[in-house]
C-alpha cells in the first residue's frame, strides 16, 4: 500500500468515486437527493458511519476470525447507525422523519460493506479512517450534486431557500415536476458520470466487443 | 443539373482536409436529403433492394399526413368553437383577421389556417431544437444526420397537446433526442422511441400542461375533456350525453392532442405503411388482439365501481393515441422486438397494457404512451427468449 494519506482522502472524490465509478450505493441517491438539506444531512451520516466503521473494523482486523468477519462487520455498522439515527431523532426530527428507512439502510450501503471487505480488513486504522472518509465524502459530494440539480429545478430553491420564483408563488418558474420523482435522480446520475468519463477518459471501460466491418468484394 | 453541380464544387470545402471539414455532416444532411446517400451497403450478405433508410423515413413522414392534415382541422376546429363561446386572444387572432378568413368553425379553410397557426410553432421549434442537438453530436462524433429526425419530430408534434408552451416543446425534444437516442450512439441504437422519451418528460415534468381537461383547446377558460377521461370517470355510455358518439370518436372531431384524434386518419397511415411493408403486420397483430383479449375479459369480469371497466374494444382502438400509436409507434422496427414471434409478443404485451393503464390505473386515463414504451424496455429480453426457445428446439431435433 503505497498510498500517501492524501490520495487515500482525495482519490474517492472524483478518479475512483463511489457512486459514478464503481456505481454504489445508487439506492439511497436516488430517494433521499430530493433537497439540500436532507442530502447534506444523508452525506454527513454516511461519512461518519464509514470512517468510524472502517476504522473500528481495522482496529479489531486481527481478532475477527475470517469465517464470522460479515456478521461482526454488521455489529459495529449496525451500531454507528443506531447511533447516527438517534442522534438525528433528538436533534434533527424533521429531517430524521423525511430520511425515514434511508438512515437505518445504511447498515446495508454497499459502499460501507465494500470498504470494510476491501480496505479496512488489510489495513492499519488510521489509513482505514481516512480512506473511509474519502469515499463517504466522494459519496456526498455526488448527492450534494444531484440534490442541487433535482431542487433548484424541481423547487426552485437551494437548502429550502427560493432562488428561481416559481409561479405558484407569482414569480416566473415553472416547476419540474418530474426532478421530484426518483426517476430523475438516475438521469442527473448517469449525466453526471458522462460528464466525469468525459473530463476524465481513464474511467471509461473497454468495450466488450466491437461491430466488424465488413469489406466489400 | 445546376444544382448537383451546386454540391460538387462545394464538396471539397467540406471533405478531409477542406476548410470546413469539421462541418460535414451538415453538407452530408442537405445532400442526401436531395440526392442518394453516399454510404449504401455493398458487402456481403445482404439482399439489396432500393429501399434503404432514407426511403423507409420517408415513407413514414409520407403515412403521416393524413393525421397531419386532421390535426390541422381538428385543431382549428375545436377552437373555434371554444372561441364562439369564449372569445379570442393572441397574435394568431391578429393574422387570422389580417387574411380575412374569419373563425367559422362550419368553413373548413378558416379551420385548416387555425389549426395550422398552432401546429407550425410547434413543428418549427421541434424541428430547430431537435435538429440543433442532432448535428451537435453528428458533428461531435463524425456520423451523419439522418432522416429519422425527421419522423421523431414529426411523431412528437402530432403527440403534443395544441396549447403546449414552446418552451415545454423545446425541453421536451432535447431531452427525447439527447437521452431517448444520442447517448446510446444515435439513430438505431436507441431501445426507445425518442418522439416517446420526450412526451413522457415533459407529462411527468409538466402534468398540469400535459393533461387534464384544460390543455387540449388552446382557448382560455374553456374545458373539455377527452373521451377517455369522460370513459374512464363516468362510463362510455355517457360519451353520447357529451356529444361524442362511435363515429365521431373514429373521425377525430373530439379533444386530444394534435394528432391523435382521428383513427381514421391514423389507420390509413398504417394502411400505407402495411402496404409498403415498412411496418411489420405481426406487431399490428399482436397489439389488437392483446388490446381486444384483454378488453373483453374485463367487460365480462365486470366492476361495479369502476365504469371504465365496461368498455369495449372498439372504443378502445378509437379514443386516445390507440390508433396513433398502433400506426406509428408499435410498428416502428428499431425498438419493437426483431423475431417474429417476438413481434407477436411483443405487440399483445402493449396491447394488454394499454387497457390495463386505462382501465384499471385510476392515476393515468391515456396509456398508449406507458404501454409502447413498457414494450421497448422488454422488446430486447422478448427477443432473447425467442433465440434461446429456438436453440432448444433446434438441439433437441439433432
Amino acid at each position: 500500500m503505497a498510498q500517501t494519506r492524501r490520495s487515500l482522502l482525495v482519490d474517492p472524490l472524483v478518479d475512483n468515486n463511489p457512486i459514478t465509478l464503481q456505481v454504489l450505493g445508487i439506492c439511497s441517491a436516488l430517494a433521499v437527493t430530493t433537497s439540500l438539506k436532507v442530502s447534506f444531512v444523508m452525506a454527513l451520516a454516511v461519512i461518519f458511519v464509514i470512517s468510524f466503521s472502517s476504522m473500528f473494523i481495522s482496529m479489531l482486523r486481527h481478532q475477527i476470525p475470517s469465517s464470522i468477519r460479515i456478521i461482526v462487520q454488521m455489529v459495529i455498522i449496525a451500531s454507528l447507525v443506531i447511533l447516527v439515527d438517534q442522534v438525528l431523532r433528538a436533534y434533527a426530527f424533521e429531517i430524521s422523519q423525511t430520511l425515514s428507512v434511508f438512515v437505518g439502510l445504511i447498515i446495508t450501503n454497499c459502499i460501507v460493506m465494500g470498504r470494510a471487505e476491501a480496505f479496512a480488513m488489510k489495513n492499519p486504522p488510521v489509513a482505514s479512517f481516512l480512506d473511509g472518509m474519502g469515499n463517504g465524502l466522494g459519496y456526498g459530494l455526488i448527492l450534494m450534486l444531484v440534490g442541487f440539480v433535482r431542487e433548484l429545478f424541481g423547487a426552485g430553491s437551494l437548502f429550502g431557500i427560493p432562488v428561481l420564483p416559481t409561479v405558484s408563488n407569482g414569480g416566473w418558474y415553472v416547476p419540474n415536476g418530474m426532478m421530484l420523482l426518483p426517476p430523475s435522480a438516475f438521469f442527473v446520475i448517469g449525466l453526471l458520470i458522462w460528464a466525469f468519463r468525459t473530463w476524465k477518459p481513464k474511467q471509461v471501460e473497454a468495450r466488450e466487443f466491437r461491430i466488424q466491418r465488413v469489406e466489400a468484394h | 443539373m445546376g444544382l448537383h453541380r451546386f454540391f460538387d464544387r462545394l464538396e471539397p470545402h467540406f471533405t478531409k482536409g477542406g476548410r470546413f471539414e469539421r462541418y460535414f455532416p451538415i453538407f452530408e444532411m442537405v445532400e442526401s436529403l436531395v440526392y442518394t446517400p453516399r454510404t449504401v451497403t455493398t458487402a456481403a450478405p445482404h439482399a439489396r433492394s432500393y429501399v434503404d433508410m432514407k426511403r423507409i423515413m420517408s415513407y413514414v413522414v409520407v403515412a403521416t399526413i393524413p393525421a397531419i392534415l386532421f390535426a390541422l382541422y381538428n385543431t382549428g376546429l375545436q377552437t373555434n368553437l371554444a372561441i364562439a363561446q369564449h372569445g379570442a386572444s393572441g397574435w394568431r387572432v391578429w393574422i387570422i383577421e389580417a387574411l380575412g378568413i374569419g373563425f367559422n368553425p362550419a368553413n373548413p379553410l378558416a379551420n385548416m389556417v387555425h389549426g395550422l397557426l398552432y401546429f407550425l410553432p410547434i413543428y418549427l421549434t421541434t424541428l430547430v431544437v431537435g435538429g440543433t442537438w442532432e448535428v451537435l453530436f453528428a458533428t461531435i462524433r463524425r456520423h451523419e444526420v439522418n432522416e429519422g429526425f425527421l419522423v421523431t419530430s414529426m411523431l412528437y408534434t402530432l403527440i403534443l397537446p395544441a396549447s403546449t408552451p414552446l418552451w415545454q416543446v423545446a425541453l421536451g425534444i432535447s431531452f427525447g433526442v439527447v437521452i431517448g437516442k444520442e447517448v446510446f450512439g444515435g439513430t438505431g441504437k436507441n431501445f426507445l422511441n425518442p418522439a416517446l422519451v420526450g412526451r413522457a418528460f415533459l407529462y411527468f415534468a409538466y402534468p398540469a400542461d400535459m393533461s387534464g381537461d384544460t390543455v387540449w383547446t388552446p382557448v382560455d377558460g374553456f374545458s373539455g375533456a377527452t373521451a377517455l377521461s369522460v370513459a374512464a370517470s363516468q362510463g362510455y355510455e355517457q360519451l353520447a350525453a357529451h356529444g361524442i358518439t362511435w363515429w365521431d370518436a373514429f373521425l377525430g372531431t373530439m379533444q386530444g392532442s394534435l394528432g391523435e384524434t382521428s383513427a381514421l386518419a391514423c389507420l390509413i397511415g398504417l394502411a400505407f405503411l402495411l402496404l409498403t411493408k415498412i411496418a411489420n403486420y405481426r406487431l399490428v397483430v399482436g397489439t389488437m388482439a392483446g388490446m381486444i383479449a384483454f378488453s373483453a375479459l374485463l367487460n365480462f369480469i365486470g366492476s361495479d365501481t369502476n365504469p371504465a371497466f365496461s368498455m369495449p374494444w372498439h372504443w378502445h382502438l378509437v379514443t386516445g393515441g390507440f390508433a396513433f400509436g398502433l400506426a406509428f409507434m408499435v410498428t416502428e422496427p428499431v425498438s419493437a422486438a426483431h423475431t417474429n414471434v417476438g413481434r407477436y409478443i411483443y405487440g399483445a404485451l402493449i396491447g394488454v397494457m394499454v387497457v390495463m393503464i386505462r382501465v384499471i390505473n385510476p392515476a393515468f386515463p391515456e396509456g398508449m404512451m406507458l404501454a409502447i414504451l413498457f414494450g421497448n424496455v422488454f422488446a430486447p429480453l422478448i427477443d432473447y427468449f425467442v433465440v434461446q426457445a429456438n436453440i432448444r428446439r433446434r438441439a433437441r431435433r439433432a
